[in-house]
């Protein structure tokens, strides 16, 4: 293991390789990929990669790009690409599929506000409008999260148990373009972490079948059925995969769920992405000059949504306020949303949402200082709070 | 009147399996039962997009294909393919052998929908067969014109018939250089055997049109579909033809002076008064003799 000064996009790269070359002992690597801005260096880093049992296909299109990994994932290879933005919305109809057919495929998403108008900064927009199609979803706040969440995801969705693809999500320019230092996984620990990729129902010539013929509504509610139960699974499964990275990496990643002086607070903002790097600065301030009782819910895991943990770290709050680099028109921040839900017959905080950092607006720690001290001076919940506009 | 039973061909190691519901007289059906012939040794898997092909499969847990297939989204066949066919290569010492990728589509998926796709996946020269079974139309929801409807067709959205020709998808995959296009014909099953046999010989993006009439969609009797293919490859209207490296041209069958008209006559899809036969016998001619000129320029190697 090595210490490097790196982007996320370096680490999701670097991470992408290592897991592919360690299926060589398998059926091998094989990834669509397809160039957008901001995540355009991780498959430029893939390409570069030299595998010994792996093929890259550069496609001309994000749709095509996920088409190839699907077609790869069906007959048994590991199979990652990455994404952005208006690119990951074209992409989105093979998505779905994706999960439907139940394929481990593994896809960094660099956060990017969706245009038109063009704007290539960070918003999770892009990857929240997918947040039906049942993909595990991570959210990394630093690069040191996108190096090590980008193996564990391999685990996770190859793990027989689960068997769903997954995103790595970190937000465009502010993760993915610039340097931090990173602990670098090496090839022979990828290779002792992760097992070889198996697809128990790939392409079978002993036993042939036909993948996505037609089914009726009973076998269909059955299979919706079977990925709500998979996706249940996720949260305990993902905790055993982590103890497994502890074991080979010799450290700890963060979890799905991070929290920061929860213990005690009555007010805990929850956060996700590089804006709970900032909070946790801003919290660190307050509890040093004053004796402002703030804590915060770091989410990782978004798909599933971890509402038992969530609970659990909220059940002494009088106050929640959530952070949200992202606007569903009319219903505002998704994780606030998402809270609100989670906190049903949870104890009854006053839940308020503030829409920071929406299509890419930076989130300073006077952006959070602002939002602590509105939460804190706020009696009762009302409509979002916009900051930036 | 006593009624004999018809012995059928009920073997079951047989591409499409006997029990499939596709319509009497369907094209695709007797395209896939000739497919599977001609590759009865070779280890091989299906992507189909969305369109008349995969609801042959039938309904889930069965299906009526004997090899493995894997429905793809409507424009992405090819970029399945891609992706099957990249995995073949990297463990075909694991699986015993060389394993092919055929791409079954439409013309719904290869002239519109899936063209962008179709034509990256050619220009990489992905090693895999693609077929597409042509039968003028959207077949699967009910006939709506494609870009491979021919001109004056009447369709569910051309009720006055189709104003603009078919697009020339051979001379489009030609120009990609792929290493081998051809048209197929039902009624000529020798050729289309010599010509996939042809194509397994050969690496790399390899690209067959196939004639394939749709009783419901043309308004033809199911019994006449191997007449009616028979009928445009005499007349012109649907030459057999290959073309290697996107250069050298050959023609397999020549027309036989047959009148197109009596290709026409038979489907109720150009009944219209928009149907201008002088014009279309015109553009036969034109096309026959640009695609002489072209075989009479080809070079082959002395075989």
């Amino acid at each position: 293991m090595s210490m490097q000064l790196v982007t996320g996009n370096h680490a999701a790269g670097h991470a992408f390789g290592l897991a592919g070359e360690a299926n060589r002992t398998a059926r091998g690597a094989v990834c669509g990929i397809y160039p957008i801005t901001p995540q355009t260096e991780i498959v430029e880093y893939v390409a570069k990669f030299s595998f010994s049992k792996g093929a890259v296909v550069p496609v001309e299109s994000e749709h095509s790009a996920m088409g190839v990994c699907l077609g790869a994932a069906m007959n048994g290879a590991r199979s990652f690409t990455a994404s952005s933005s208006n690119g990951l919305a074209y992409m989105a109809e093979n998505v779905m599929v994706a999960s439907f057919y139940r394929l481990p495929i593994v896809m960094a998403v660099v956060n990017r506000t969706l245009g038109p108008p063009w704007n290539i900064w960070a918003d999770q927009g892009d990857s929240l409008m997918f947040r039906d199609f049942a993909w595990i979803q991570l959210y990394c706040e630093t690069s040191q999260d996108v190096a090590d969440t980008s193996l564990l995801a391999f685990r996770l969705a190859e793990d027989p148990r689960i068997m769903l693809p997954v995103m790595v999500c970190m937000d465009g320019f502010i993760i993915s373009h610039t340097s931090m230092e990173v602990e670098l996984a090496e090839q022979e620990q990828v290779d002792r972490f992760l097992p070889p990729c198996n697809v128990p129902h790939k392409l079978d010539f002993d036993q042939p079948k036909t993948m996505g013929g037609m089914t009726f509504p009973q076998e269909t509610v059955a299979h919706r059925h079977e990925l709500q139960e998979a996706m249940g699974r996720v949260p305990a499964v993902f905790e055993e995969h982590r103890e497994r990275f502890r074991d080979v990496f010799d450290r700890d990643l963060a979890g799905a769920v991070e929290a920061y002086y929860c213990e005690d607070a009555d007010t805990i903002f929850v956060t996700s992405g590089s804006i709970s790097t900032t909070m946790r600065d801003v919290i660190d301030k307050r509890r040093e000059r004053g004796d402002d009782k703030v804590g915060m819910v770091a989410i990782k895991m978004f798909r599933p949504f971890p509402v038992d943990r969530i609970r659990e770290l909220c059940a002494g709050a009088k106050k929640v306020g959530v952070l949200d680099r992202n606007c569903s028109a009319d219903r505002g921040g998704i994780f606030w949303q998402e809270i609100r839900a989670a906190m049903q017959g949870g104890g009854h905080p006053l839940i308020q949402g503030y829409l920071t950092g929406v299509g890419g607006c930076d989130v300073i720690p006077k952006t959070v200082h602002e939002v602590v001290d509105d939460l804190l001076g706020r009696s009762e919940a009302g409509e979002p709070v916009w900051k930036g506009v | 009147m006593s009624i004999e039973a018809v012995p059928v061909n009920f073997d079951p190691d047989c591409l499409l399996r006997p029990g499939n519901t596709n319509c009497g007289g369907c094209g695709m059906s007797n395209g896939l039962t000739m497919l599977g012939r001609a590759l009865e040794d070779e280890h091989y898997s299906m992507v189909i997009p969305a369109c008349c092909g995969i609801v042959t499969a039938g309904a889930y847990p069965t299906t009526g294909y004997n090899v493995p297939v894997v429905a793809s989204t409507f424009a992405s066949s090819p970029a399945f393919a891609s992706g099957v066919a990249a995995v073949n290569a990297l463990n075909e010492v694991d699986d015993g052998g060389k394993r092919h990728v055929i791409c079954w589509a439409g013309d719904g998926g290869t002239y519109d929908i899936g063209m962008a796709t179709l034509s990256a996946a050619a220009e990489r020269n992905e090693d895999l067969i693609y077929i597409c079974y042509d039968n003028e139309i959207y077949g699967n929801t009910g006939g709506q014109r494609s870009s491979a409807t021919p001109l004056t067709a009447r369709t569910a959205t051309t009720p006055r018939g189709k104003g603009e020709g078919k697009k020339n998808i051979i001379k489009i995959m030609a120009a990609h250089r792929i290493p081998y296009a051809a048209t197929l014909s039902i009624a000529h099953p020798d050729d289309f055997r010599r010509k996939i046999r042809q194509a397994l010989k050969i690496k790399g993006f390899r690209f067959f049109l196939m004639h394939s009439p749709c009783p419901t969609g043309w308004k033809t009797e199911p019994a006449e579909t191997i007449e009616l293919v028979s009928l445009a490859v005499r007349s012109g209207i649907f030459p057999l033809y290959e073309v290697f490296d996107g250069e050298n041209y050959r023609i397999n069958v020549e027309p036989d002076g047959t009148d197109p008209e009596e290709y026409f006559d038979k489907q109720r899809r150009f009944r219209g008064p928009e149907m201008n036969i002088s014009s279309v016998k015109r553009f036969v001619e034109a096309r026959m003799k640009r695609l002489k000129r072209l075989e009479s320029v080809s070079e082959f190697d002395a075989d």
